[in-house]
């Protein structure tokens, strides 16, 4: 009998806080398992955000640092100028990205800093026990939208990256799920190529990761999968919006 | 014998079933002992099924499960 499968060395031994079946849990893995299968531990230095991953310094076995609420883009930006043979990586939830830290976002995927962002969207805060996040679909129910967001009151939910992807600035903008096995393997691949690209020096790279909240939304674990690819999925469609390395034939 | 095994860190676990839901020989369910968090850890109810497939691992946000395979025997 040979391992196939372990905790990878990116990740500490610390047990996550993380409420039973939250999708940051996979995430935080799919992120370690690349910085070990790239062999950029010792160079990686993340900065993690405010929000349900604020603890993520606890969780990564690599440099980390904290960032205020929203600002990781611009953490990462000053220590990936100052570091620039480093591997700097954000990871933020969309209560961060993109409501608080929409403006530092737009501006460091305009420059195209040769930063890795991963941007978890699960459609609430869920820190906070579930308001309206920026990202929260037309009809859901939540903490601060009781009978469900509606356009006339709330406005639309915010696409981050088809919104980013109108910017020259970026080199890899891509959104992913983790509503089931096959979609999360896809999501380490797009997670590793993320890195890859700051490797290469290709310039920003942000991996959007759908994700599920079942506390705040109020069902189980198997069943926030499901509610991802039944309401997120259409709404926040998967696939590559930008990919620099695509043009030039690699 | 079962091509694949895999290895349950209880202490870990906390009854969240995406495992249990992932498995598709279902060698995986919630169990009746409790960890020190107090959540009904996950067991290997039928281990004999186990291809080693690795899926139950890929969908468990807490790490709690290592996976071995048996290599393929060469002819």
């Amino acid at each position: 009998m040979q391992t196939v499968f372990q905790k990878p060395e990116a990740l500490t031994d610390v047990q996550m806080h993380y409420c039973p079946g939250c999708t940051h849990g996979i995430i935080h893995r799919l992120v370690a398992e690349a910085i070990d299968s790239l062999g950029i531990r010792e160079q990686a230095i993340g900065v993690a955000s405010v929000g349900c991953s604020v603890f993520a310094y606890d969780y990564f076995n690599c440099d980390m640092q904290q960032a205020a609420h929203g600002r990781a883009p611009a953490v990462a930006t000053g220590i990936k100028r100052v570091r620039p043979d480093n591997i700097v990586f954000t990871y933020q939830g969309d209560g961060d990205l993109a409501s608080i830290g929409m403006a530092e976002i737009v501006h460091a995927a305009a420059r195209s800093e040769n930063i890795t962002v991963i941007f978890v969207n699960n459609a609430i805060y869920g820190m906070t026990s579930g308001q309206m996040a920026p990202t929260t679909l037309l009809g859901q129910k939540t903490a601060t939208s009781p009978r469900g967001r509606t356009a006339e009151e709330m406005g639309y939910p915010i696409k981050m990256c088809e919104l980013l992807a109108t910017l020259e600035g970026p080199a890899y903008l891509t959104r992913v799920s983790t509503h089931d096995s096959r979609h999360v393997l896809q999501a380490g691949r797009a997670i590793k190529k993320a890195f890859e690209m700051q490797q290469q020096k290709k310039g920003f790279a942000l991996v959007e990761v759908l994700s599920t909240c079942s506390v705040n939304w109020g069902m189980t674990p198997v069943d926030a999968l499901k509610w991802v690819e039944q309401n997120m999925v259409p709404y926040y469609p998967l696939g590559v919006y930008k990919d620099v390395t695509a043009k030039e034939g690699n | 014998m079962p091509r694949g095994e895999v290895i349950i860190n209880s202490e870990l676990c906390k009854e969240c079933s995406l495992c249990v839901a992932a498995c598709p020989q279902d060698v995986l369910a919630i169990g009746k002992t409790i960890n020190s968090k107090g959540y009904h850890a996950v067991e290997a109810v039928a281990p004999e099924r186990c291809t080693g497939c690795t899926l139950c691992a890929v969908m468990c946000p807490d790490v709690v499960l290592t996976i071995k395979r048996r290599s393929p025997e060469r002819k």
